[in-house]
């Protein structure tokens, strides 16, 4: 799991410093990942994660000795690099979700957990496989965006009808896989574990596997990167069970506490 | 509606235009108007950074940035509830440097 820094250090331009209007030193400040806050007049106080430019720690007001200087801070205050970790994955819009439970189910790398009060959330956002909107795909509500995904409503687009139509199709993967897509994953490959052992035609069995994957890879638009580091079936199969279980449990439980709520009212 | 301009630079990735990003950075700079520039508002918002609950806390807010809804969700991910009445979010994959400028210096004074 991808370390993530706590916080983001801040550097304050004052109005009438030399950097105060100067593109490219904001610009490289930003894209360094620090945080830029240009005022009018000097702060009297300053949070602990803010610099003053042109103060004691920061006198320098050159782009590459600022940055110098700030780097030397960042790894003083034992804080990260920025950009360490692409930030990619889901931000569920909470209006559309219906709490089904689909992405738990889906996803192999635990990105997803429950609350406290039995809904589904984003826990473990750098587990994610950055570039994959797979699980976006299975969501039946179009609930599920990736802000950096390059097409809407994924990106965070508004939803429409053509939309949830659309996305309807790519849902069911049933008719276009033949099975959930653990279940083809386990199909195929026991398939062409058989073939194999009658056929001893690996080159067969590889071009089948390769199908597979490009299917895959064409109706959810999953990178062929993360196809490659899936792991094994026998995992897959463990992995989705047990995702399974706990979203099964969540519905379960999510009802009690609604029927019990009923029950008080 | 006057309040904080917020600017997100969407540095780990290339779905902003950057002539779009260059040309809003530079319209702010050329102001005399105090904003807020951050390298990632996706980035802060996985790390649940105390800063977006202090800049939702520090009055209305025009966000330049990304999808609307997207902004919204990502600020709520962070357990920062983000009104429609206290944010104005300005799109620039969709749209001119111009027309977001327009907005977020609606209501600012020279």
């Amino acid at each position: 799991m991808t370390a993530i820094s706590p916080s983001t250090v801040r550097v304050i331009v004052a109005d009438g410093s030399a950097a105060a209007g100067q593109l490219d030193a904001v610009r490289a400040l930003l894209e360094k990942g620090y945080a830029v806050s240009r005022v009018r007049s000097t702060p009297a106080a300053a949070g602990p994660d803010d610099v003053l430019l042109g103060s004691d720690l920061l006198p320098e007001t050159e782009p590459a000795s600022v940055l110098a200087a700030l780097g030397r801070l960042r790894s003083d205050r034992g804080l990260p690099e920025g950009g360490a970790w692409k930030p990619w994955f889901p931000v569920i819009d909470y209006t559309r979700c219906t709490n089904c439970m689909q992405c738990l189910s889906f996803c192999l790398f635990e990105v997803y957990g429950v609350s406290g009060d039995k809904k589904i959330q984003v826990q473990n956002q750098s587990n994610c496989k950055t570039e994959c909107p797979a699980c976006s795909r299975v969501c039946p509500e179009v609930a599920i965006m990736f802000p950096k995904y390059r097409h809407g409503p994924i990106n965070g687009e508004p939803v429409n009808e053509d939309d949830i139509r659309r996305e309807a199709m790519k849902v069911d993967i049933s008719a276009l896989l033949g099975g959930d897509v653990y279940a083809m994953l386990r199909d195929r490959s026991a398939r062409a574990k058989s073939r194999f052992s009658k056929e001893r035609d690996d080159e067969r069995a590889l071009k089948e596997r390769q199908t597979c994957l490009a299917t895959l890879r064409q109706s959810l638009d999953v990178p062929a990167e993360v196809l490659a580091a899936l792991p094994s079936p026998d995992e897959i199969r463990a992995k989705a069970e047990a995702a399974a279980v706990r979203a099964a449990a969540a519905v379960q439980q999510a009802t009690e506490t609604e029927r019990h709520g009923d029950r008080n009212l | 509606m006057a309040g904080q301009i917020l600017y997100c630079h969407c540095a780990y990735a290339r779905v902003v235009p950057p002539e779009t990003k260059t040309a809003v950075l530079e319209g702010l700079l050329r102001q005399d108007v105090e904003f807020q520039a951050v390298p990632d508002l996706c980035e802060m918002a996985a790390r649940g950074d105390a800063r977006l609950g202090e800049l939702a806390a520090g009055g209305p807010l025009r966000i330049a940035a990304c999808y609307p809804r997207a902004v919204k969700w990502l600020f709520a991910s962070a357990g920062v509830e983000l009104g429609d009445a206290d944010a104005a979010v300005c799109n620039m994959r969709t749209d001119t440097a111009e027309r977001v400028l327009d907005r977020l210096l609606a209501g600012e004074e020279p």
